[in-house]
């Protein structure tokens, strides 16, 4: 049967560059002179060090504790010694240290006593917590824990789907995975099936890779999994983004702020596949991972690569050319620029782009938005961009939010249409760091208000109650004379005041409820992801405004 | 230091603009063809003021030179002026339309990108009321002596009586209001000197030439499909049913369509995107909006052709339009069926 698809609107076709890399097979790379291992996984996941300075350390050792929800154990990625513990520049666009775990390997790459887990008898629960103890993350990019995603939602998981989309260019890492370990990658969904209950399994790959795509349905076929299909679906960045491939191959849209478990499907890329396929069946925890060098480098290719590997000692693998200008990590759409090349490649780290000015030139000059509307055409967020951009820029945020400014993936296709060289995404990112921060600092106003008022209240309290004691003290000199005044005064004051404080407390009801109804949607009610987004974006403002200053300055 | 994307489809201002350039060719060369070479004339002189008064607007406003001048959106005002001008207007009228569209309603209102009105738009509009006599007097039909057509431009308007014509709207309007002649559209229409077969002699093949250039502008992705179909469609609807209703005192939509700016206007005009509206939705009730407005001031207004006060009209309306046809985003779609 061939499934129905479905298209998502707008997309972009930029030069696929695949050709470079994609018939290079996985080779593993050497071992470095040391590796660094992040402490911190994200904004909001930071694990906890178990090991000392000095520490010998065996291949898979567990040498950080999950700490909080959205963490996962960090293990060693070679048998060695643990060197220091210090902060290490990691990869972020701020280029902020973070604290670091450095291990110096011992060349002899010894495992830890590894046994498979019997996922078939555990209970979800225990899988996933083994999952999460196996430090399994997603690899697509995000490095969201696995664990997370293949919890129970609300409705549960009907879909399981399989992201094999790769839609950046240059990047083949997948491909290759797919082309040459399928069969693992298909029976680590069969263990997510398992975990999450899923009745199907949908593999989507753009059809720019065929040889993969053959190599998945032959793998099918011979796990004799039921409700298991690999679809070739059409090549257009960016099919690969999440709600980009849910919508080809379910129909179904995910609005921003709702996750794919609300409406019964989960999206896993297959090297996370791969990676529940041995730890579960292997006992291996996730300390390496496949990924692409290439570029404007002599020998491009795909190498497996222990995590925490410093950029530096991997490139000689591939070979720069002498004009390379800088590296990226990811894909030219979504990349990053490297800030430093000491930076490790972490459970994220799909490509070391290297870039040159004949490859990727510098914009040329900014010109005025014309409206042409081209980067509406392409916005598979089916936004208007130059609205939003019109209104970033002049910084009326409120209009932004109104034209879903939220909605934006950073994608990147509008930016890359217009022919008036205009940054849009940059523009966004600002809008949306500016927006972030508004309202923090309003929630922070708002705490500090509140807790104002409980002062006030609070003091009022102990005054009353010091007058009571006091009060108390002599009234047994005073019994008499109060006796006589309260005759004369209480029945008088009373019902007046008894009026006043029903109004008094009749307003403040009705103001709280007002406030209640102004506060900010964007950071209430926030899913863990967005939370994490919310933090990252905070560190990614400062830079971001420095970079927009010039951009906005040139117009005034 | 830049930030994804990092590689950029080859696109560019100045391509766009060139390509609309290309365009406009076709009906150019239909032009000269039956009305003489003066247009080029015009052409040349639009586009020498535009160019100039675009290079001093940006030094006076501070603004960098030669990305600016270089991105062809002051050429192609220059030419949708020429083009809407009498072929043989005298020299100083095309130069003082290109100066009020470059200066007044391009760049005092920002430049490039912030005009609210249609700059060529503007130039015919003040142009008209200002000089109604000069503005009507085009060329005729065959009479293409380039050597007078150069007299009539830069020196002695009294050569003129040969060589010039009302147009087949003007001629039609003026013969249908005279009570004398009690004429009836189709003992005018037939009269093919004048009106030739569709639009007007001349005027048809220049229409079918800017048909082509647009053509040629939707295979480009330059323009979407919207609003020439919706002004060309609304133009033959709102013609076609008062012809049908009243067949005696309404030219029918071939004549309308083929005749005057209205190809002009569907394709080039309607179409800027700087002044118009720019959703789906927003382009198809702009273009409509414009064309119904064309046909009511060329059926019942005082000018000969209407698309300049229509288009003007409609600039008005844009950013209201956008505002209340805004697409719905991905996700937030509450069709039945788009998801479960």
């Amino acid at each position: 049967m061939i499934p129905k698809l479905f298209t998502f609107k707008g997309g972009v076709k930029p030069a696929s560059h695949k050709d470079e890399s994609a018939d290079k097979p996985i080779r593993i790379a050497p071992l470095p002179s040391h590796l660094i291992i992040p402490l911190r996984q994200s904004a909001r996941a930071m694990a906890r060090c178990l090991v000392q300075p000095g520490r010998a350390v065996l291949k898979g050792e567990v040498i950080a504790a999950a700490e909080g929800p959205l963490c996962t154990a960090v293990h060693a990625p070679t048998s060695g010694t643990v060197r220091a513990i210090e902060p290490q520049p990691v990869p972020h666009p701020s280029g902020l240290p973070a604290p670091s775990i450095i291990i110096e390997p011992d060349g002899k790459d010894r495992w830890i006593e590894r046994k498979a887990f019997d996922y078939r008898a555990a209970t979800a629960q225990k899988t996933r917590d083994y999952l999460r103890d196996c430090g399994i993350v997603g690899l697509g990019g995000a490095g969201f824990p696995s664990h997370v995603k293949l919890g129970p939602g609300e409705k549960g998981i009907g879909t399981l789907i399989l992201n094999g989309a790769e839609c950046e260019p240059w990047i083949t890492c997948d491909d290759r995975l797919m082309r040459e370990r399928a069969e693992m990658v298909l029976a680590g969904a069969a263990i997510m099936r398992r975990v999450t209950g899923a009745s199907r399994i949908l593999v989507g790959i753009e059809d720019n890779k065929p040889q993969a795509i053959e190599s998945m349905r032959t793998a099918v076929e011979k796990l004799g999994e039921s409700a298991m299909e690999v679809i070739a679906i059409p090549t257009r960045y960016p099919a690969g983004g999440e709600k980009q491939l849910i919508r080809v191959l379910t129909g179904i849209e995910i609005p921003y702020g709702k996750l794919g478990t609300h409406f019964g499907v989960q999206c896993f890329n297959v090297g996370s596949a791969h990676a529940v396929f041995r730890a579960v069946a292997h006992g291996e925890p996730l300390v390496s991972r496949i990924l692409t060098l290439s570029g404007n480098m002599a020998k491009p290719g795909n190498f497996e690569v222990l995590i925490g590997t410093p950029i530096r000692e991997l490139l000689p693998l591939a070979e720069p050319r002498a004009d390379t200008d800088r590296y990226l990590m990811g894909g030219p759409m979504m990349g990053v620029a490297l800030q430093s090349l000491d930076i490790p490649v972490v459970k994220g780290t799909n490509c070391i782009l290297a870039g040159s000015p004949t490859l990727f030139p510098p914009p040329p000059p900014e010109m005025p938005c014309i409206r042409c509307g081209e980067c509406a055409k392409v916005c598979p967020a089916e936004l208007q961009p130059f609205e939003l951009y019109w209104f970033s820029r002049a910084k009326i945020f409120g209009k932004t939010q109104e034209y879903s400014l939220f909605d934006c993936i950073e994608c990147g296709c509008c930016s890359y249409v217009c022919p008036s060289r205009i940054p849009l995404v940059d523009y966004f990112r600002f809008a949306k760091g500016e927006i972030w921060a508004r309202e923090k600092e309003k929630a922070a106003a708002d705490v500090a208000r509140q807790r104002y008022e409980l002062r006030l209240a609070r003091e009022e309290r102990e005054k009353e109650e010091k007058a009571a004691k006091l009060a108390a003290k002599t009234a047994a000199g005073r019994e008499k004379a109060a006796a006589t005044l309260a005759v004369a005064e209480k029945p008088a004051a009373t019902p007046e005041d008894e009026a006043k404080k029903a109004l008094i407390a009749a307003a403040l009801e009705r103001a709280k409820a007002q406030k209640e109804q102004v506060h900010p949607g964007n950071v209430s009610n926030l899913t863990p992801e967005q939370e994490a987004e919310v933090a990252a974006i905070e560190v990614r403002r400062t830079e971001i405004r420095e970079m927009a200053k010039p951009h906005l300055r040139q117009d005034d | 230091m830049n930030n994804s994307p990092y590689s950029l489809k080859p696109a560019s201002v100045q391509s766009v603009m060139l390509r609309v350039l290309v365009a406009l060719l076709p009906g150019i060369a239909a032009y000269v063809w039956f009305f003489g070479a003066g247009i080029l004339v015009q052409i040349v002189l639009a586009s020498v003021t535009a160019l100039v008064a675009e290079a001093v607007m940006l030094k006076l406003r501070g603004k960098p030179l030669k990305p600016f001048l270089s991105d062809g959106s002051a050429l192609v005002t220059a030419w949708l002026i020429a083009l809407t001008f009498p072929s043989i207007a005298p020299w100083w009228l095309t130069v003082l339309g290109t100066l009020l569209a470059i200066v007044v309603a391009k760049h005092l209102y920002g430049g490039l990108g912030q005009n609210p009105f249609n700059p060529a738009m503007v130039a015919f509009a003040l142009m008209i009321v200002a000089y109604p006599l000069l503005m009507s007097q085009w060329p005729r039909v065959g009479a293409a002596d380039f050597a007078v057509q150069w007299e009539a431009i830069f020196g002695n308007r009294q050569v003129l009586d040969a060589v010039t014509m009302a147009t087949p709207l003007d001629a039609l309007r003026t013969v249908l209001r005279d009570p004398e002649q009690r004429a009836m559209i189709a003992g005018v229409l037939g009269g093919k000197a004048t009106f030739g077969n569709i639009g007007g002699r001349g005027w048809e093949w220049i229409a079918a030439g800017y048909f082509l250039g647009g053509l040629y502008l939707l295979q480009q992705r330059i323009i979407t499909w919207h609003m020439p179909v919706a002004f060309l469609a609304t133009l033959f609807a709102v013609s076609g049913a008062f012809a049908l209703y009243e067949p005696d005192r309404f030219a029918g939509p071939g004549f309308q369509l083929f005749t005057g700016g209205a190809m002009l206007a569907a394709f080039f005009i309607v179409t800027d995107p700087v002044s118009g509206a720019t959703t789906p939705r927003g382009k198809l009730i702009f273009a409509a909006g414009a064309a119904v407005l064309t046909w009511i001031i060329r059926t019942f207004g005082a000018y000969p052709d209407g698309i300049a006060f229509a288009v003007l009209l409609m600039n008005i309306a844009a950013p209201l339009i956008d505002m209340y046809t805004q697409p719905p985003v991905f996700g937030h779609k509450d069709k039945r069926g788009d998801s479960p």
